[in-house]
């Protein structure tokens, strides 16, 4: 169908279609009974129109072939009113060769609907027996999702990707007299068979009772330790800051410094969408172009930004692949997939032993109002452990850390090796920083 | 014209009837039809270009069927008779229910009275006037300053009728437009880069450009930024905080507002569960969350459950009085819903969600909060925050902030977090202004599902927050 469509482009024009195609399915469990549980297909198509150097982009969510002729309409028409760049344009093939990456289980597919209540119940009940403090299974949930894309342009460019993932997710509340304290677990992988519930169980449980008492701290400026799953967060936020797009625009805390000493000398940024452990993998980017390994900073020096077509043409360099979209409702642009530290030598409890006292971050809160990627401003509430001469001692809550992403990068001390593909577009590793600013009492 | 005027109906009533008939032929015991069709647009000027133009469509139902306390749900981007009874199908499957046999609904279709009027449809404006917008602040950031490195601006309307139909007989339907603009302004100088913003948006048409000017707008943007290029480091530790009129309802959505949906008060994960009745603040704090504010960013003619909104006091000079509820909080509770339920789009199952929620008027000037604050910080403008329901841990970032010394304004701060604790915030309002004004359009994601929110707020005195800065 997509090459139906991109077979419509007139003359001096190039036509790019991008279609998907998924079906979800949610269960989720309450107080031993299903809350509730959703099934869907949808799908739509995103369509790019570009001509004389002006770029137009229209979606619909509906693969009718009236509605696809009615989306180019409407996609070449919006190209009339953008601005014109002689950088604009959708990319050519460019000969490198697509991994091949088995993303799809068919397992899943046949999976039958009691068995994903079932799964979400027995890990309802497993949060609920794993401790006396448990006050609460906020919700236990199954989720699975199997999805394909294909892309085609007038230019010849002809990808398709396609993949499967479920998940088990809890959300327990401990309590202990006055106090509650909330935390999450969750197992994801692409078949069933990948899943660990008492994994999922055992995280949300523990994380939840080992913050009972917390309390707020005197502020102080001490090391910080982040968990895998908190380093995943940050450094999926520094995968985004190292777009070249945003580089172009001179407003990329990252301009104007490669071959610079930006981070310590262990750090080593790598974002590789043919890693078929990572979350996001993919043969293909967005625009078609075959997926690549991406070094961003090596030994804490910076060695290159990620680019799609658009990006790279204006950079004079070429793509990175690494054009992303946000379904097919908007167009894409240049970001990570899998990026990740090279784990170094220490597992997380010799971290904490190496830096003595500290803060164990366990969670973040505010990161979309207090990481500022222009300035490199970082300021984000957190909860979690305080410990001292490298064993986990007390609790707090209610404080912040800050820094900048700048600083920060250079007070990386440690890198730990236990890295984890997360489901997000980056992945965890136990990360040390010399030195941050706790506010609190 | 009136809210409905002009909205053909998405479906007609005589399939609606048939597809809830089918939803409940095995035995559910209550069933719902959320049709939805929904038309947007976008611009987005960077770099001093028109660099994004983009516009779509998206139309489907969503069903849902209820058997005890069992919610099965499947939606469809067909609303053919067939597509339509095909998602019934699937919805009444999948909550599993034994029984069986007919029941017919007998539907009373009711036109909402109109909470929004609108003027101007953005569909009948020329792209080329919502370019030129755009081009308007891009130049008038510009002439800011040498230092405006970067300018981004930002439009987008949308347009979304919605039908709703449920087995209790509402079959009801609503016309919401919506206009928004956006500016962000990059300064470089000594101290790195820095940024500023504005924003305006309205449950309206094109009009919206009638009441703001996105010239000024734009240098508003340019001039935070600018001011930023001199701020020092933001404190770090507990002290008061006015926050300016109209820019930080967002603490309220955060301290409280989460905290009274009544989903975290049923299952026991809110600090506000059994707290109707009691001192919750101050006695001049008043919280209320109204979907009837015409032509706010949160307002609504009806819920997306079919209900008309409506203005609902939470707290009542410093009583909570009530949470905010959706059709299935209430009906186990078996009081009536108050229009809180809504989804992102007929993919997506309603929960209790807010609307325009804003904290009522004081009596201070707001000159004299800060001459009666020897030391603390002033935030002229909050961004966004989130907040864990089970503690009341909330946090909040500042994107202008200026500190109080001896009562007076001095130098402006960077960027910062701030966190708090939700009851213990609403306990430490000391003092509210007299110049309440709603504030920036927002977006309030719950589960993965953000609906646009309004907010707002007097200037107003907390006597305690924790400012997350770096400053030693």
């Amino acid at each position: 169908m997509a090459s139906r469509v991109a077979g419509w482009a007139r003359d001096g024009e190039d036509v790019e279609v991008y279609v998907s195609r998924g079906t979800d399915t949610e269960v989720r469990v309450y107080e031993g009974e299903v809350e509730s549980l959703s099934s869907a297909t949808s799908a739509g198509v995103g369509v790019r129109v570009v001509s004389g150097g002006r770029q137009g982009f229209a979606y619909a969510g509906s693969l009718d072939i009236e509605v696809l002729a009615e989306t180019l309409a409407e996609a070449r028409d919006n190209a009339a009113f953008a601005g014109p760049g002689a950088w604009v344009g959708l990319p050519e093939p460019d000969g490198h060769r697509p991994v091949t990456l088995d993303l799809w289980r068919d397992e899943l597919a046949g999976y039958p609907t009691a068995r994903k209540v079932d799964a979400a119940l027995d890990l309802e009940r497993a949060v609920r027996a794993a401790d006396s403090r448990v006050r609460q299974v906020e919700s236990a949930s199954w989720g699975d999702t199997w999805g394909e894309v294909a892309l085609v342009s007038s230019l010849g460019v002809r990808a398709s990707n396609r993949s499967t993932a479920c998940y088990l997710a809890a959300v327990a509340v401990a309590g202990d007299g006055d106090g509650a304290q909330r935390a999450s677990g969750y197992s994801a992988g692409r078949g069933p068979s990948e899943l660990d519930s008492s994994k999922a169980a055992g995280d949300a449980v523990s994380r939840a009772v080992r913050l009972l008492g917390a309390t707020k701290p005197r502020s102080a400026h001490l090391p910080v330790v982040f968990e895998p799953r908190v380093s995943a967060q940050l450094i999926g936020l520094l995968g985004g800051a190292l777009s070249g797009e945003t580089v172009l625009k001179g407003i990329s805390l990252f301009a104007d410094r490669l071959g610079d000493q930006v981070a310590a000398g262990g750090v080593t940024l790598v974002d590789d969408p043919t890693e078929p452990a990572a979350w996001r993998a993919a043969c293909f980017d967005d625009e078609g172009m075959a997926c690549r390994r991406n070094i961003l900073i090596e030994g804490g020096v910076l060695r290159g930004y990620l680019y799609d077509s658009t990006s790279a043409r204006r950079a004079g360099t070429s793509s990175t692949a690494s054009a992303v979209r946000a379904g097919y409702k908007s167009g894409p642009v240049a970001g990570a997939r899998a990026v990740h530290l090279l784990p170094g030598a220490y597992g997380p409890d010799e971290v904490l032993a190496r830096l003595g006292d500290g803060l164990l971050v366990q969670s973040l809160s505010g990161l979309h109002s207090g990481v500022n990627p222009v300035s490199g401003d970082f300021s984000v509430g957190a909860e979690g452990l305080l410990f001292r001469g490298g064993k986990l001692s007390s609790p707090v809550r209610e404080l912040t850390i800050a820094s900048s992403i700048q600083r920060m990068l250079l007070d990386v001390s440690i890198v730990g090796n236990d890295l984890q593909w997360l489901p997000s577009s980056a992945a965890g590793v136990t990360i040390g920083i010399s030195e941050m600013s706790m506010s609190g009492a | 014209m009136t809210a409905t005027e002009g909205a053909p109906s998405l479906i007609d009533a005589a399939v609606v009837a048939g597809v809830l008939r089918q939803a409940l032929a095995t035995g559910g015991e209550f069933a719902e039809v959320f049709a939805e069709d929904r038309r947007g647009s976008m611009v987005a000027l960077d770099d001093g270009r028109i660099e994004d133009i983009s516009s779509g469509r998206e139309r489907g139902a969503g069903i849902r069927v209820v058997v005890g306390n069992t919610t099965g749900f499947a939606h469809t981007a067909d609303l053919s008779e067939r597509g339509l009874f095909k998602a019934a199908e699937a919805a009444s499957g999948a909550a599993r229910s034994g029984g069986g046999g007919t029941r017919e609904v007998a539907l009373s279709r009711s036109e909402p009275r109109s909470v929004s009027p609108v003027e101007v449809l953005p569909a009948a404006v020329g792209k080329g006037r919502k370019v030129d917008l755009l081009q308007k602040a891009d130049a008038a950031a510009r002439a800011s300053g040498g230092a405006v490195r970067q300018v981004k601006a930002f439009y987008r309307d949308s347009r979304r009728l919605v039908l709703v139909a449920n087995s209790e007989g509402v079959l009801t339907s609503d016309d919401q437009v919506r206009a928004q603009f956006r500016v962000t302004v990059v300064a470089s100088g000594d101290t790195g880069m820095q940024t500023g913003g504005e924003s305006v948006g309205g449950t309206m048409g094109f009009e919206l450009f009638d009441r703001h000017d996105v010239g000024d707008l734009a240098r508003s943007a340019a001039r935070r930024a600018l001011v930023k290029l001199q701020a020092r480091p933001a404190p770090s530790g507990t002290m008061p905080v006015v926050i300016r009129c109209g820019s930080g309802g967002v603490l309220f959505h955060e301290a409280c507002g989460h905290g009274l949906e009544a989903d975290h008060i049923a299952k026991a994960v809110s600090v506000f569960a059994g707290k109707v009745g009691a001192e919750v603040a101050g006695p001049s704090v008043t919280l209320v969350d109204d979907g009837t504010m015409s032509n706010e960013w949160g307002a609504l003619a009806i819920d997306d459950e079919g209900h008309p909104t409506s203005r609902n006091v939470l707290i009542d000079n410093g009583v909570l009085t009530d949470y905010m509820w959706d059709w299935r909080r209430a009906r186990k509770q078996g009081r009536a819903a108050s229009a809180n339920g809504r989804r992102q789009s007929y993919q997506h199952l309603p929960m209790v969600r807010m609307t325009n929620t804003f904290l009522r008027n004081g009596d201070e000037s707001p000159d004299e909060i800060i001459r009666q604050t020897p030391r603390g910080v002033y935030i002229a403008q909050l961004g966004g925050g989130q907040v864990n329901t089970a503690t009341g841990d909330f946090v909040f970032g500042m994107t202008e902030a200026y500190m109080i010394e001896d009562g007076h304004l001095t130098g402006p701060i960077r960027d910062a977090n701030l966190i708090g604790n939700g009851p213990q915030v609403l306990r430490d309002i000391d003092v509210l202004g007299d110049d309440f004004a709603m504030g920036w359009p927002g977006t309030c994601g719950k589960q993965g599902q953000g609906v646009p929110v309004g907010m707002g707020q007097p200037t107003l005195r907390v006597r305690a927050l924790t400012i997350g800065g770096t400053a030693r």
